[in-house]
C-alpha cells in the first residue's frame, strides 16, 4: 500500500467523474445543470472589476474641454489633436488612447462612462477606501461580508443567480465577495494540479474534522467541474500577474469562461492592480498608459468569451477613490477623491457620460485638491443591479448597501 | 515557566509561535516550547543569513548601477550595429575600416560591439543580476528559517518585515534590495526598540523607493525651486497609516503632507556619488523643505534629517501605536479576532516599554490566554512551505520555493500594496487557497516520497499528540507515499495553528 508509484496525475476521462463524485459528497452546495430560462426572460450575468491603487479618472477619460484641466495636468495632460490624440467622447470628456475597444464599445451604444464618481468614504487610505467599495458599509471597518454576497444573499434561494453563486477571482476572493452565500474560486491556473484522489480523501477529512476547510474544498471542486464541462482548460501556464496587460486579458478570459458557462456563476468579482501612480504616471504613453491598455484588452476578452450572453452582460469597473487633481512633485498624483466608474455591455445603455460636472477651479475642487465627487457610486451600482436582477430600493438599501435609504438607485443605465 | 497542558500545548505552541517541529527533535524539547522561545528572547540576537550575494544596500547600488550601465550599453551597440548592417547593404563595396573602430578605453561609450565580445559570456540560463540577487537572498533566508530550532526570531522577522513591507516588483532597486533590506532594517531591531526599527525601515534606500521618498522634493528647498518640482506624500501617508499610527490614529490630511515636508531630503545616493556610496541612504539637505513643521499639534523645528528623526520618535512612542501593534500582532500569531484581553496587555506593555519589542515580545509568549486559544488560524503560505520543508527534511532549493509561493500567492517580498500581505482566514482558508495548497503538497509529496521511510512514523513525530485518528488513519491508508506525505501536509493539525 506504501509503495512509491505514479499517483494519477493527468487529467483524464475518469477525473471528471470523481470530481463530479466528490462534489455529491456536498450535495447542499452541488449545482445542478443548468436548464435555459423560458425565452424572453433575461438571465443576466454581472461583472465587477475592481482597480486597486486608485484610478486617476481625470487621466483615463480626461476633460479636455475644461478650460482648467491642461493647467492643473501639467507634463501629463492629454490632448484632443497631435499624435497619440485622446479619442472623442462628447467633445468635452475625451478617453485615454490606449482604450480603443472602450471607444468602440462606447461608439456602439455598449458602454458609459460615470465621472466625478465616489462612495461615501472621504479619507485617502486605500485599504479603508477599498473595503468601503467592496463591503458596501457606509464606513470602513465592517469586512464580514461583501456587497455582491448579500445581494445574492437577498435573491429568492431558487433563483437561478443564487444558485450558482458568486466567483471570486484569485487565490486571494476578494471582499466584495465574501460572506454567507457560496462562493467559487478560480485563478489562473500556474502548475500542475493534484489528482482526484487525494482531493476525494481529503474531501472526507474534511468532512469529518474541518468544517471551514470542507467547505472550502468543495467549492473549489465545484468551479473546477464547471470549468471542465465548459471545457475551458486554460492550461497555459507562467505569464504576468494582475497589474500587467497579459495577465489581465488571462484573468478575464478566465472569467469570461466561467460566468459564460451554462452552468456558470452569474456574478463575478475580479480585481487588477498596478492603480496607485504616485510618480512619473505618464501621458498618452507610459506606466498608466499601459495598464489602461491592459484594461481594454481585458474587456475585449470580456465581449469575445461572453459573445452568447454578451446582450445579458453587464461589466461594472470601479475604484477607491480617484488621485490629486493637480500633478504632483513627481510627475504623478496622489491619493484624491472623485474619479469614474465605467459600464461596459451588451446590456448597457450606453454611448454616454453619467456625469454632474463640478469643474476644476481652486474653489470648485474638493478640499481644494481633488476632483469634487457629484455622483455616488452605490447608486450607479444600485441602479444596474437592481434593474438586472430585480431587486427592489428596500431591500438594496438594507442589506445590500446598508443605510442608503436615501440614496436612489439610478435609473435607465441598463437597457 | 511550565508550558500549559503539556505535549498538545507545546505542539500548537511550536506551530503558533514558531515554524513547526523537524522529524527527531526530541519529545522533552517540545515540550518545552516555551521556554526556548523565552530563551530566544533573552538572547536578543536574531539570525542573519549566511553567505548572502551582497552586504548591503550600498554594495548593491553599485552592481545595479553598473549592471545597468552595461544592459545600456549593449542595448546601444546593438542598435548601431543594426545600423551599420544596414548601411553596409547600402554600400556592399566598402570595405571595413579599421581606423574607425572605437578606442576600448573610452569610458562607458556606448558604441563598441567589439567590447560586447570581450566580455566574459554569462552562462546561459543565469538570470540578471536583480532577479539573481533576489533568489539568492530567498535561498539564504529560507535555510535560516529551516535550520532554526523553534523559528519564533524567525516568525518574528516574517511579521515585521510584512508590516514594514516593500515590494520587489517595484523597480530593479526594490528585486535586489529586497533581501538586504530585511537583514539591515528588520533583523537587527527585532528585539530592539521599535523606534530603531521605524527609522532603519523609513530611511532604507528600499523603502524610499518603494514609497517614492527618495523623488519627492521640498517646495521650497533649493532643489525645488530650481526645478520646479515638489512633494509626493505616499511615505508620508502609509508611515502614519500603516507604520505607526493606523487609520484610525486621528490624524489629518494635513498632518500627511506635514510630514512629507518634514522627511524630504531623505533620499538614496544616486550613480553619480555626490553623498556616499551608490545605492546607500543619504540625507539630502538640498531637496529639504526649510522651517518648522506641525505635526500632530506639536510644531517641529530642528533642522535636516533631525527634524524626521524627532517626528519618528514621537509617532513610535504614540498610544494609537502601541494599540495598533499589539492588535496586528495579536491577530498574526494567535486569532482574526483576537481576545482582547490580550491585545490590551500587549498594548500595555507596549506603551510601559516605550516600544521594546523584546518585552513585548516576552508578553506575548507568557500569555496563558495567547497559549491556550483554539488554534483556528490558518498557516500563511510562506508558514506553510517552511513547516513542510522542516517536516520532510528538505533544503532551500530555489526551484521548489519561489515558484510554489507565487502560485499560492505569498511569494518572498512581493505584496501587492503597501499594506502587506493580509493575515486573516478569509484570505487564505479561500476554496481556491485551499485547492492550489492541494496541488503544491501532492507535489511535494511526490518529490520527497523516496526520503521519507514510513508516512505513519513521520505523521507520529510531526504532528505527536495533535494527531486526530482520523488523520491517522487516512495517512495510514493512503494509496502510496506521496499521497500520504501530502495527506499528513493537508491535514487539518498541519495547517492550523
Amino acid at each position: 500500500m506504501m509503495d512509491i508509484d505514479d499517483d494519477c496525475e493527468a487529467m483524464t476521462p475518469s477525473r471528471r467523474a470523481v470530481l463530479g463524485a466528490a462534489g455529491a459528497l456536498f450535495a447542499w452546495s452541488f449545482v445542478p445543470k443548468f436548464a435555459y430560462a423560458a425565452a424572453g426572460s433575461r438571465d443576466p450575468r454581472f461583472l465587477l472589476v475592481v482597480l486597486r491603487g486608485a484610478l486617476d479618472g481625470l487621466s483615463a477619460v480626461p476633460p479636455i474641454g475644461d478650460p482648467d484641466y491642461a493647467g492643473l495636468r501639467e507634463g501629463i495632460a492629454l490632448t484632443k489633436d497631435g499624435p497619440d490624440a485622446a479619442l472623442p467622447l462628447d467633445g468635452f470628456f475625451y478617453l485615454h488612447p490606449a482604450m480603443p475597444n472602450l471607444a468602440r464599445l462606447y461608439g456602439a451604444g455598449q458602454a458609459s462612462i460615470v465621472h466625478a464618481a465616489a462612495t461615501g468614504y472621504r479619507e485617502r487610505s486605500h485599504f479603508d477606501g477599498q473595503d468601503v467599495l467592496e463591503s458596501g458599509q457606509a464606513g470602513p471597518g465592517r469586512t464580514d461580508s461583501g456587497w455582491l454576497n448579500r445581494l445574492i444573499a437577498s435573491l429568492p434561494p431558487g433563483e437561478t443567480v443564487s444558485r450558482h453563486g458568486v466567483l471570486g477571482v484569485g487565490v486571494v476572493p476578494p471582499l466584495v465577495v465574501r460572506g454567507p452565500a457560496p462562493i467559487l474560486g478560480w485563478s489562473p491556473p500556474r502548475m500542475a494540479r493534484a489528482g482526484p484522489d487525494l482531493m476525494q480523501r481529503l474531501s472526507d477529512l474534511y468532512g469529518q474534522r474541518d468544517p471551514g476547510l470542507a467547505r472550502a474544498l468543495s467549492q473549489a471542486i465545484e468551479t473546477e467541474g464547471i470549468a471542465l464541462r465548459s471545457s475551458m482548460n486554460g492550461e497555459t501556464r507562467g505569464g504576468g500577474g494582475p497589474d500587467s496587460a497579459d495577465g489581465m486579458k488571462r484573468i478575464a478570459e478566465g472569467a469570461a469562461g466561467l460566468v459564460g458557462a451554462d452552468d456558470g456563476p452569474r456574478i463575478a468579482a475580479l480585481a487588477f492592480e498596478g492603480w496607485d501612480t504616485h510618480a512619473n504616471e505618464g501621458g498618452a504613453k507610459g506606466r498608466l498608459a499601459q495598464l489602461l491598455g491592459g484594461l481594454d484588452g481585458a474587456l475585449a476578452a470580456f465581449e469575445q468569451g461572453l459573445k452568447p450572453v454578451w446582450k445579458d452582460t453587464v461589466v461594472m469597473i470601479v475604484t477607491e477613490f480617484g488621485r490629486t487633481a493637480k500633478v504632483n512633485g513627481t510627475v504623478g498624483t496622489d491619493h484624491g477623491t472623485g474619479t469614474i466608474a465605467f459600464l461596459v455591455g451588451g446590456a448597457v445603455k450606453g454611448g454616454r457620460m453619467v456625469v454632474d460636472w463640478p469643474g476644476l477651479k481652486p474653489e470648485q475642487l474638493y478640499e481644494k485638491r481633488d476632483l469634487k465627487p457629484t455622483t455616488d457610486i452605490r447608486g450607479v451600482a444600485k441602479g444596474v443591479v437592481s434593474e438586472l436582477f430585480g431587486l427592489s430600493g428596500p431591500v438594496l438599501a438594507e442589506r445590500v448597501f446598508p443605510g442608503t435609504g436615501e440614496l436612489a438607485p439610478m435609473r435607465g443605465l441598463v437597457g | 515557566m511550565a508550558t500549559p497542558d503539556g505535549s498538545r500545548a507545546g505542539g500548537i505552541g511550536l506551530q503558533r509561535f514558531g515554524l513547526g517541529a523537524r522529524p527527531g527533535q526530541p519529545r522533552d524539547q517540545r515540550d518545552a516550547a516555551r521556554e526556548s522561545m523565552l530563551a530566544e528572547v533573552a538572547r536578543g540576537v536574531v539570525a542573519q543569513p549566511l553567505n548572502p550575494p551582497f552586504s548591503g544596500a550600498a554594495e548593491i547600488g553599485g552592481a545595479l548601477f553598473a549592471f545597468e550601465d552595461k544592459e545600456r550599453m549593449e542595448r546601444e551597440a546593438k542598435r548601431l550595429a543594426g545600423q551599420a548592417q544596414a548601411q553596409a547593404i547600402q554600400v556592399a563595396a566598402a570595405p571595413p575600416n579599421p581606423q574607425t573602430a572605437p578606442n576600448p578605453q573610452a569610458p562607458a561609450a556606448p558604441q563598441a560591439p567589439q567590447n560586447q565580445m570581450a566580455q566574459p559570456a554569462k552562462p546561459a540560463n543565469e538570470p540578471p543580476l536583480p532577479f539573481k540577487t533576489y533568489r539568492d537572498e530567498v535561498v539564504a533566508r529560507v535555510q535560516l528559517a529551516l535550520d532554526a530550532e523553534s523559528g519564533f526570531a524567525e516568525r518574528l522577522v516574517q511579521f515585521w518585515s510584512n508590516h514594514f513591507c516593500i515590494a520587489a516588483t517595484k523597480s530593479n532597486i526594490g528585486r535586489s534590495m529586497a533581501g538586504a533590506y530585511e537583514r539591515e532594517a528588520i533583523r537587527p531591531h527585532v528585539f530592539g526598540r521599535f523606534e530603531e526599527m521605524l527609522v532603519a525601515a523609513e530611511s532604507h534606500p528600499a523603502m524610499l523607493d518603494f514609497l517614492d521618498n527618495r523623488l519627492s522634493i521640498g517646495p521650497g528647498s533649493p532643489a525645488g525651486k530650481r526645478r520646479g518640482r515638489g512633494l509626493n506624500e505616499n511615505q508620508a501617508r502609509e508611515i502614519l497609516e500603516l507604520h505607526t499610527l493606523g487609520v484610525h490614529g486621528g490624524y489629518s490630511q494635513a498632518d500627511v503632507t506635514n510630514l512629507a515636508r518634514i522627511i524630504t531630503g531623505w533620499t538614496m545616493v544616486g550613480r553619480e556619488a555626490v553623498l556616499g556610496f551608490p545605492g546607500s541612504f543619504a540625507f539630502n539637505v538640498g531637496l529639504h523643505e526649510p522651517g518648522a513643521q506641525p505635526l500632530l499639534g506639536k510644531e517641529y523645528a530642528q533642522p535636516g534629517k533631525a527634524q524626521g528623526l524627532a517626528a519618528l520618535t514621537d509617532l513610535a512612542h504614540h498610544p494609537a501605536t502601541a494599540d495598533f501593534i499589539a492588535l496586528k500582532l495579536a491577530r498574526h500569531f494567535v486569532a482574526d479576532e483576537p481576545p482582547p484581553a490580550l491585545v490590551g496587555s500587549l498594548s500595555q506593555v507596549f506603551r510601559r516599554t516605550q516600544g521594546d519589542l523584546a518585552a513585548v515580545s516576552r508578553a506575548l509568549l507568557e500569555s496563558n490566554v495567547a497559549w491556550n486559544a483554539e488554534p483556528t488560524k490558518i498557516r500563511s503560505p510562506q508558514e506553510f512551505l517552511i513547516a513542510s520543508y522542516r517536516a520532510l527534511g528538505r533544503k532551500a532549493d530555489p526551484g521548489q520555493i519561489l515558484g510554489p509561493l507565487g502560485v499560492m500567492g505569498q511569494p518572498f517580498w512581493q505584496p501587492s500594496g503597501p499594506n502587506g500581505y493580509p493575515d486573516t482566514n478569509a484570505a487564505w482558508a479561500s476554496a481556491e487557497g485551499i485547492k492550489t495548497r492541494i496541488d503544491v503538497a501532492a507535489g511535494w509529496g511526490r518529490q520527497a516520497a523516496g526520503s521519507v521511510p514510513d508516512p505513519r512514523a513521520l505523521t507520529e513525530d510531526i504532528l505527536g499528540p495533535l494527531a486526530s485518528p482520523e488523520t491517522r488513519q487516512t495517512v495510514a491508508r493512503a494509496e502510496s507515499k506521496p499521497q500520504a506525505l501530502a495527506l499528513l501536509l493537508m491535514s487539518p493539525e498541519f495547517q492550523r495553528r
